[in-house]
């Protein structure tokens, strides 16, 4: 039985990510004890709020030297979710510059209008493109649509860390990857039928 | 590209679904979860709940209610009704809220738009406006419809995206529940006054109305309750129908 261990730091919607792991066959657990992650079989750290807040309530946890334990010395499956997903970054610069968890190089920075009908923030069903095939995405085509809802973007220092890409203000970065460290943009919670394909993916890891 | 979005709404009053007429004269239409249910096997694009009385009789969100109905939702939610403070906002997107709406709440304190945005994010914070056309001006209403704020419509809307709104709910009350199309004027003024998302409500009854408001204006999504309560339409026949017009929905 998996052990999914979904990061409860107090940034919004962990009762759907708990649902959608339970629909999709997971064993998910809320927790942000040492104890718990040390059992942990996958990590999922969710996120829906602001940059900053969401770093001072996990500095404030100290639990980051137990994550970086599991995720770098024994490899456990990371995925981080939206705000979860943004906060693998070295800065946010949402109400003014915050130190990341700094696990993939790259700043996050808010959207920039490229036309006017372009609205920020970013919200509902857009599509994504996958770079090149990966285990995240197994079964699933490219331009498939997602459901997003975000204002900022995550911008990679290395692009082979970038998984997929999504069509806004330009384009920007929908999904990262580097090692067993995986991070989407949008919901796959809230994204139905390739949503949970992507959760159970996960899970499969 | 970004597509539009067909958003059922879904008005309630304790477990019953309820639909009125320009908010007023309400009907039972049926059961939330069981709606939800049928919803989610038609994977819509989203779903808009609110407490339609929470406000006017002066309580909270009942968040036990809504904590059951998200676990049936495996689709993005946007909660309203009742929500007074950051507590509230903190509660429902804890019990499983994408999204919070207020409404009555924005305009007797602006403040807690502005805090629920920093400590929540703009994303999730949407604003609902209700409007009626006065002297040739749309004024905003409070407390369901209930209550003249005085306030005119585009100025209140550009307030609350300056306060970080993350996007605005906008219905007329004359034409909510009535079928008769959308209120093309009141919808362009506030998608040509703000740059966050717009979600038009209050008037659609048929298909072609849902053309005609999106070929004219840059609105991002069209709620609507009566026309899947009380005809044959569902959202998916709209964005069948509304593709076949070029308009890019998610199919």
């Amino acid at each position: 039985m998996n052990n999914v261990i979904v990061i409860d730091y107090d940034m919004g919607n962990t009762d759907s990510i708990l649902r959608a792991i339970e629909e999709c066959g997971g064993n998910p657990v809320l927790s942000n004890k040492k104890s718990d992650l040390d059992d942990a079989s996958h990590i999922i750290l969710p996120g829906v709020g602001s940059f900053q807040k969401a770093m001072e309530n996990i500095n404030s946890l100290e639990i980051i030297d137990s994550l970086e334990e599991q995720i770098f010395t024994f490899k456990v499956p990371f995925l981080g979710i939206c705000l979860g997903m943004q906060l693998m970054a070295t800065q946010g610069a949402e109400n003014g510059v915050t130190n990341g968890l700094n696990w993939i190089n790259g700043n996050v920075v808010k959207f920039q209008q490229t036309e006017k009908k372009e609205r920020i923030p970013h919200i509902g069903w857009n599509e994504i493109h996958l770079k090149e095939p990966n285990p995240l995405f197994e079964g699933i085509e490219s331009g498939k649509d997602f459901y997003f809802v975000n204002s900022f973007h995550f911008e990679c220092t290395d692009k082979s860390n970038e998984l997929s890409k999504t069509p806004y203000c330009g384009e920007f970065v929908s999904a990262v990857n580097k090692d067993n460290l995986y991070g989407v943009q949008f919901h796959p919670e809230k994204s139905q039928k390739f949503g949970f394909k992507i959760i159970k993916n996960f899970l499969a890891l | 590209m970004l597509k539009l979005r067909i958003i059922p709404t879904l008005l309630y009053k304790n477990m019953t679904l309820v639909k009125g007429v320009g908010f007023d004269s309400w009907r039972r239409v049926g059961s939330v979860i069981q709606a939800i249910k049928v919803y989610n096997m038609r994977m819509v694009d989203e779903l808009i709940f609110v407490d339609i009385t929470a406000t006017r009789e002066n309580r909270k969100p009942d968040f036990e209610l809504v904590d059951d109905f998200a676990d049936e939702c495996f689709m993005p939610l946007t909660v309203g009704g009742g929500v007074n403070d950051i507590e509230d906002v903190r509660r429902l997107l804890q019990v499983g809220a994408d999204k919070v709406a207020i409404n009555s709440s924005a305009i007797t304190n602006p403040g807690l738009v502005k805090e629920a945005a920093c400590e929540f994010g703009s994303q999730c914070v949407v604003i609902s406006i209700d409007c009626k056309k006065n002297n040739g001006k749309y004024e905003v209403y409070s407390h369901s419809g209930t209550q003249p704020t005085g306030l005119d419509m585009v100025e209140h809307a550009v307030e609350m995206e300056i306060s970080g709104a993350g996007e605005i709910l906008l219905t007329s009350i004359e034409l909510d529940g009535t079928m008769k199309g959308y209120d093309l004027e009141m919808i362009d003024q506030v998608v040509k006054a703000v740059n966050i998302p717009v979600i038009a409500s209050g008037g659609a009854g048929n298909y072609e109305h849902m053309y005609e408001l999106v070929s004219k204006t840059n609105v991002d999504a069209l709620a609507s309750a009566s026309i899947y309560h009380f005809t044959e339409q569902t959202p998916l026949e709209a964005k069948l129908f509304l593709k076949k017009k070029g308009i890019n929905v998610r199919l």
